[in-house]
């Protein structure tokens, strides 16, 4: 009788395990993937502003932005992370890494040794992005200075550090879509519905999270518990700006000042110095679309 | 007339600045402060957005009251006020009091460059602006922590 139901049970690990390894199995891009775009530097130097690269990526303690070098600690509920070295330097950074390298990572969230990347690098909103975009983000990149630097590992406890199982998180948060415009709307809530929900990443602090860290995208842009402690995130839907005009909103992204004339502080202001350096009409298009999101409060 | 208003609305916060030292209440003391500042921002920001006339008096003024507010403003943070009195104070100004300083101190320097060379143009509120909205940025990024949106 044991006999039986240590048999049956053993069945069923197997049978388990199996279902965990091919559920967590690494989703990647194949080179047929990607077009053949010649990677356009300007557009790589934009997007690299647009998508805050620097606020995680840099080397902290200085103001050079293209310094890549990685060590910023970010605090979160599983653990603290250490961001990479993303600087083109072979030994440190991502120096020798193909198109497709890059690609995979900042649309599927895998390196290039099939890995889980964990999603406080926000794939889930790099995912929408445009393939060219990231090609030319990636021919930018490789044009910076490599930096020399020994970023340790995260420190995550029992069990956010097993990398597997990020394949399930995965299974449950990413869904692999790209950004459909909606031809109902204008170019430009097209164009800031792209640039918010893409490389923007705005939803990442902005949007409430579910207690496995998954976005909660039926209240998107509505606001959430700061991630790294105290205060909240505000709620920048149409609802959440009823006090802010466009014009406003756009003017904020330029400099900081609020229509209160306060300064934005906090992480906005690292949002702000990367927002500075899109034109006048992706701001314009930001607040556009920020406008156009009902909200539900 | 908005000159006459920014300024008179300026002296009513400082002496109720003042009124309220008076009543040794520094958290109410530094809110008053930063109050004043946004209202002195406005005004620089009004002429920058072509919302207000340039006037050269009003800037200068505008930011002679930022430098004042900066003086001796980190004074307003002693041991014991860390909470209470509603205030968006990050307990990091107290773990790092150095840093908090000298994030004090960049806005008087900043704002004491702009006092040596008076602005006398739109191009130099614009660039007052600049200088003067970095070191905000620069001090709330870490020790403010914003109550409500």
């Amino acid at each position: 009788m044991f006999k039986r139901i240590i048999f049956v049970l053993l069945a069923l690990a197997l049978v388990g395990a199996g279902a965990f390894w091919l559920i967590t199995a690494p989703d990647t891009l194949a080179a047929s993937d990607l077009s053949d775009h010649e990677p356009d530097l300007e557009n790589g130097r934009y997007m690299f502003f647009a998508g805050g690269c620097a606020s995680c990526h840099k080397t902290p303690g200085q103001e050079d932005a293209l310094n890549l070098g990685g060590g910023l600690e970010l605090g979160s509920p599983f653990g603290t992370f250490r961001v990479p070295n993303i600087s083109p330097d072979p030994d440190d950074g991502i120096g020798g890494w193909s198109t497709l390298d890059f690609a995979n990572a900042m649309l599927k969230g895998v390196a290039p040794d099939g890995s889980h990347y964990y999603p406080a690098f926000p794939y889930t909103s790099y995912q929408r992005m445009r393939p060219e975009d990231v090609i030319d983000l990636k021919g930018f990149i490789d044009t910076l200075e490599p930096v020399s630097s020994d970023v340790p590992g995260h420190d995550l406890p029992f069990p956010f550090n097993i990398r597997r199982s990020l394949g399930g998180w995965k299974f449950l948060n990413l869904d692999g879509k790209s950004f459909e415009p909606d031809p109902a709307l204008s170019d430009q809530i097209n164009r800031g519905a792209y640039l918010v929900n893409g490389p923007g990443h705005c939803g990442e602090c902005h949007t409430p999270r579910d207690p496995l860290g998954g976005l909660q995208r039926g209240e998107w842009l509505t606001g959430a518990p700061n991630p790294e402690g105290k205060g909240t995130v505000p709620d920048i839907t149409a609802a959440g700006l009823s006090d802010w005009p466009e014009s406003d909103i756009a003017y904020a992204l330029e400099t900081g000042f609020t229509p209160d004339f306060d300064s934005l502080g906090g992480s906005m202001a690292a949002v702000v110095r990367n927002t500075a350096n899109l034109t006048p009409e992706d701001r314009d298009a930001i607040a556009a679309y920020l406008k156009s999101v009902p909200g539900g409060q | 007339m908005k000159r006459l208003l920014f300024a008179g609305t300026a002296i009513v916060v400082m002496t109720a600045a003042a009124a309220s030292w008076a009543a040794m209440d520094p958290t109410a003391t530094r809110k008053a402060v930063m109050k004043n500042n946004g209202a002195a921002m406005g005004a620089l920001v009004k002429m920058a957005k072509g919302e207000a006339p340039f006037e050269a008096n009003a800037a200068n003024l505008a930011v002679r009251v930022l430098y004042n507010g900066s003086i001796g403003y980190t004074g307003l943070f002693p041991a014991g006020t860390e909470t209470g009195g509603d205030t968006e104070a990050s307990p990091k100004i107290w773990e790092d009091m150095a840093g908090f300083e000298a994030k004090s101190e960049a806005l008087s320097a900043a704002t004491a460059a702009v006092i040596a060379t008076p602005i006398t143009d739109l191009d130099g509120v614009k660039a007052a602006l600049g200088a003067i909205g970095k070191t905000c940025q620069g001090c709330h990024e870490t020790y403010r922590i914003k109550k409500d949106g």
